[in-house]
């Protein structure tokens, strides 16, 4: 305001003056034309402030010219800049599709550059480019024409031409008929373009060409690249399939049955399986069962076993012959199953449909399976207590630890195991049945009353305990652990009421915690009181995102939502997951089932929800010699007891040929029964102890899950005399 | 002679052969044979072959999938007297596959007894519900594997 006002009053004064100027000026020319035109009419002479006529003429013409050329000049620049403009639009836009075309521009484009490259001249290739302005151009402008005229692509040759080091050739491969004027507008301003893009096209390109194309071209591509940069990362991701229409993550024995499941629907499936171990699918139940039975001493190595008809088969459920490379996966006539080991995909994006792995290279998918599994829990205690503690404890779940497990029970003197369910109970008696022979001690111990004690009722768990004593275990029970530390180089285990055990080496199995790292990148839910992932009837998290075995958390119509972790299960659920991947939209029907064996005495098959927490009803009649499992395998011909339910299931124990069963001497003799589990009346649980072969009956009986009042009559459909 | 004991929350009973002899009178809910939900055998309600039944092991997914498949249609469809008599092309093709796989398909036997084989499960599988006593494991070949078991 106050400038406005100062430059205003300084203005002011001459305005006026000027003004005051310009009004006597035009009196005086007014009255000297009145007195003229008086007196003489016949010279005009102009001598007024305007000028004289003639410097009027010249005063025009040279405006007018201006205006003129500065008119034509603007036009000239403006229709200029449009074309450079949109020029620039379509580089841009280009840009990003550079990648694939960029494989097929490079390489014919090699040819011709490559037998100019230390020469720094401009070189046309196209006779449709006109150079109208050519002047030297620092940058060599190439042109190439390709074969096929729609495709607009941008390569920059850094890449390709060695010799070159400084300079930057932008190529523009344009349609030759309707760029041609543009470019050759643009020739110079594009230089400059050039010139200022030196850094960022390096960078776009070394990212790009990795991507970009297939395995094969960007093989090629890379080889005459100078760069160590695009080369050493195409070679690290050039075994990384780019796109797999399905992706199953995890490498277990859910994304074994949905793979097999996705192939025999679909055909010409490429599944690809991505996994953090190095091994190829192997089956789980072996590695703490009939592996330590067998005789063969190579089983650790051959990881074999032998099965009641004589046959060996490996854990593996198939050999490496079976699989696909992931290389050949999208190229192989009839699809396959590829599985790229040693990877762990550690995020995962559901918008773009794409996870990225733990060496950085992406894949993206059409349908994925998430068959992560888990890892075994440890106790606090034993996390805390220090190296010498963890490098004596065997957190047991894979291959691997099986391995050095039997390395360890034939090299101590004591091992403890910390835990009574399944797996603790398993391994109690695996290697309390070796103890003699290796002169080795095997403890047990764990804060329930008896083994198996959150699963069978409290007489029958109590039963089992003594069953597993006799296979030359030291059992002992309500034992909460509190405190365990290396000591005169043993591991001294306190527990909570004070008693002390030495031990050499400790086996905890302690439970599963499922594997969920990649909810937070996909955004998927995470249940909170069973843990895993949280997903429907038909295991789906999301649309494309199925979830299957020991880390789904999923709807059971007939019992509720539930979490699993039994070899069964995750077959059923593997072989649903990929059937609703293919377009069944099937809910968990089929209920999956378990077994085990402690002993050759002692064996049941169960299915369902099998809690002891849960009322239950057990129907028991007297055993006979023949009611073992070591019987069962061999009258009812199958090698394999549960081979009827699904025919990827480990074999029961027939290990020892020569002993015949120890007669059955107890208080109370449950030799064989049903049990029933109930919740509301209704049997949610079934326990076929030491029956086999009825588990079709005991499913029918969940499957209808009706109050039956009589539950003896329910228990005569099992017919428990009869073999 | 049945006795019953109570401990705790669970309920025990003991019974003899003869407790048992009656027939049960329990009421179980009549099967539903188009339950879509329902696992089928080899052969699904509409007579199409279930290529995803566990009976069959790893043949329909496997390398030579597809020649597998194409041999076993073939069959299952085939309304010759010799079942299967037209189908030569296609088990020779599917055996030719198998020979390049040996690890897989272990050649100890000819495709002689894959068409039995075939016909072997056809029957069986009709009769049972969602198990097969032959069903084999995954590495040993089911085609050869399962007449013999069967």
């Amino acid at each position: 305001m106050f400038k406005c006002k100062a430059v205003w009053n300084k203005l002011a004064p001459l305005v006026r003056a000027s003004s005051t100027l310009c009004l006597q000026n035009a009196r005086k020319s007014v009255l000297r034309h009145g007195r003229r035109l008086e007196m003489v009419q016949k010279a005009q002479m102009s001598s007024g402030p305007a000028g004289g006529g003639g410097e009027n003429t010249l005063y025009y013409v040279l405006v007018g010219a201006t205006c003129l050329g500065t008119g034509v000049y603007a036009y000239r620049t403006v229709s200029g800049d449009k074309e450079r403009y949109n020029e620039r639009m379509i580089d841009l836009v280009n840009r990003p599709k550079q990648g694939p075309r960029a494989a097929e521009a490079v390489k014919p484009v090699e040819e011709p550059t490559l037998t100019e490259a230390p020469v720094e001249e401009p070189l046309v290739t196209e006779a449709v480019v006109e150079f109208t302005e050519s002047e030297p151009v620092t940058e060599p402008l190439v042109e190439a024409s390709i074969p096929e005229p729609t495709v607009e692509t941008l390569v920059t040759e850094s890449v390709v031409e060695a010799s070159v080091p400084e300079s930057i050739i932008e190529v523009s491969v344009t349609e030759p008929v309707a760029e041609a004027p543009a470019v050759t507008q643009s020739e110079e301003p594009l230089a400059s373009v050039v010139e200022s893009e030196t850094e960022p096209t390096p960078v776009i390109i070394t990212a790009h060409v990795p991507e970009a194309s297939p395995v094969s071209e960007s093989a090629a591509v890379s080889e005459p690249a100078p760069a160590a940069e695009p080369v050493e990362s195409t070679a690290a991701h050039s075994d990384v399939p780019e796109h797999a229409p399905y992706l199953l993550i995890g490498g277990g024995t859910a994304s074994f049955a949905a793979a097999r499941s996705i192939r025999a629907r679909d055909p010409g499936a490429r599944v690809l399986i991505v996994t953090e171990e190095s091994e190829l699918p192997y089956m789980r139940p072996p590695l703490s069962k009939e592996l330590w039975f067998s005789d063969d001493p190579k089983a650790t190595e051959t990881l074999s076993f032998k099965q009641w008809n004589g046959k060996e088969r490996s854990i593996y459920f198939q050999p490496p012959s079976f699989y696909v490379s992931p290389t050949d996966l999208a190229k192989v006539e009839n699809g396959g199953v590829a599985v790229l080991t040693g990877r762990k995909v550690v995020h995962m994006d559901v918008r773009e449909n794409k996870v990225k792995l733990s060496d950085g290279a992406e894949i993206s998918y059409e349908k994925c399976l998430i068959a992560t599994g888990g890892v075994p829990r440890n106790l606090q205690v034993i996390d805390r207590a220090g190296e010498e503690v963890m490098k004596r404890t065997t957190l047991f779940r894979k291959i691997e630890d099986f391995r050095s497990l039997e390395k360890i029970s034939r090299e101590v003197k004591s091992i403890t195991i910390i835990g009574g369910g399944f797996l603790g109970s398993e391994l109690a008696c695996a290697l309390g049945r070796r103890s003699t022979d290796l002169g080795l001690e095997v403890i047990q111990m764990f804060p329930e009353k008896g083994n198996m004690g959150k699963v069978l009722p409290e007489y029958l768990s109590n039963w089992t305990t003594e069953k597993v004593r006799k296979e030359g275990v030291n059992i002992i029970m309500d034992a909460v652990v509190k405190n365990v530390s290396y000591k005169n180089d043993k591991l001294e285990i306190k527990l909570k009421d004070g008693r002390l055990i030495e031990t050499d080496h400790v086996v905890a199995a302690v439970g599963l915690e499922p594997s969920v790292e990649l909810a937070k990148s996909a955004g998927l839910e995470v249940d909170s009181d069973f843990g895993g992932y949280r997903v429907n009837a038909e295991l789906q998290a999301r649309s494309n995102i199925w979830v299957a075995g020991d880390a789904a958390c999923f709807y059971d119509i007939k019992l509720g939502r539930r979490r699993v972790e039994h070899h069964d299960h995750a077959v059923v659920s593997g072989r649903l997951a990929g059937e609703n991947m293919t377009g069944a939209s099937k809910p968990y029907w089929h209920q999956s089932m378990f077994w085990s064996d402690l002993g050759p005495d002692v064996g049941y098959e169960a299915i369902g929800i099998v809690d002891s927490s849960l009322p239950t009803v057990g129907v028991f009649a007297k055993a006979t010699a023949k009611d073992t499992p070591k019987a069962a395998t061999e009258q009812s011909g199958t090698g394999i007891r549960s081979e009827s339910e699904t025919e990827a299931v480990a074999v029961t124990l027939k290990a020892e040929t020569t002993a015949p069963p120890p007669p059955v001497q107890q208080k109370e003799d449950y030799g064989k029964g049903v049990v029933f589990y109930l919740r509301d009346n209704v049997v949610v649980g079934i326990v076929l102890w030491n029956v086999f072969n009825r588990m079709p009956i005991a499913r029918k009986i969940i499957k209808d899950g009706e109050q039956h009042a009589d539950l003896n009559e329910v228990a005569k459909l099992f017919n428990i005399h009869e073999d | 002679m049945s006795y019953c004991k109570q401990e705790g929350k669970d309920r025990i009973i003991f019974v003899t052969k003869e407790d048992h002899e009656a027939p049960s009178n329990a009421e179980l809910i009549e099967d539903d044979p188009n339950d879509p939900y329902e696992d089928h055998g080899l052969i699904l309600p509409n007579g199409d072959i279930n290529w995803n039944c566990p009976c069959l092991g790893g043949m329909a997914s496997g390398p030579c999938g597809q020649q597998f498949k194409d041999a076993f249609s073939c069959f299952h469809y085939s309304k010759e007297e010799v079942k299967g008599s037209d189908c030569v092309e296609n088990f020779r093709s599917m055996q030719e596959c198998m020979q390049k796989y040996p690890e897989l398909y272990p050649q100890e036997d000819d495709n002689d007894s894959a068409p039995s084989g075939g016909a072997d499960n056809a029957p069986t599988a009709s009769t049972s519900t969602d198990s097969l006593p032959t069903s084999s494991p995954d590495s040993t070949p089911a085609a050869t594997e399962n007449p013999a078991a069967s």
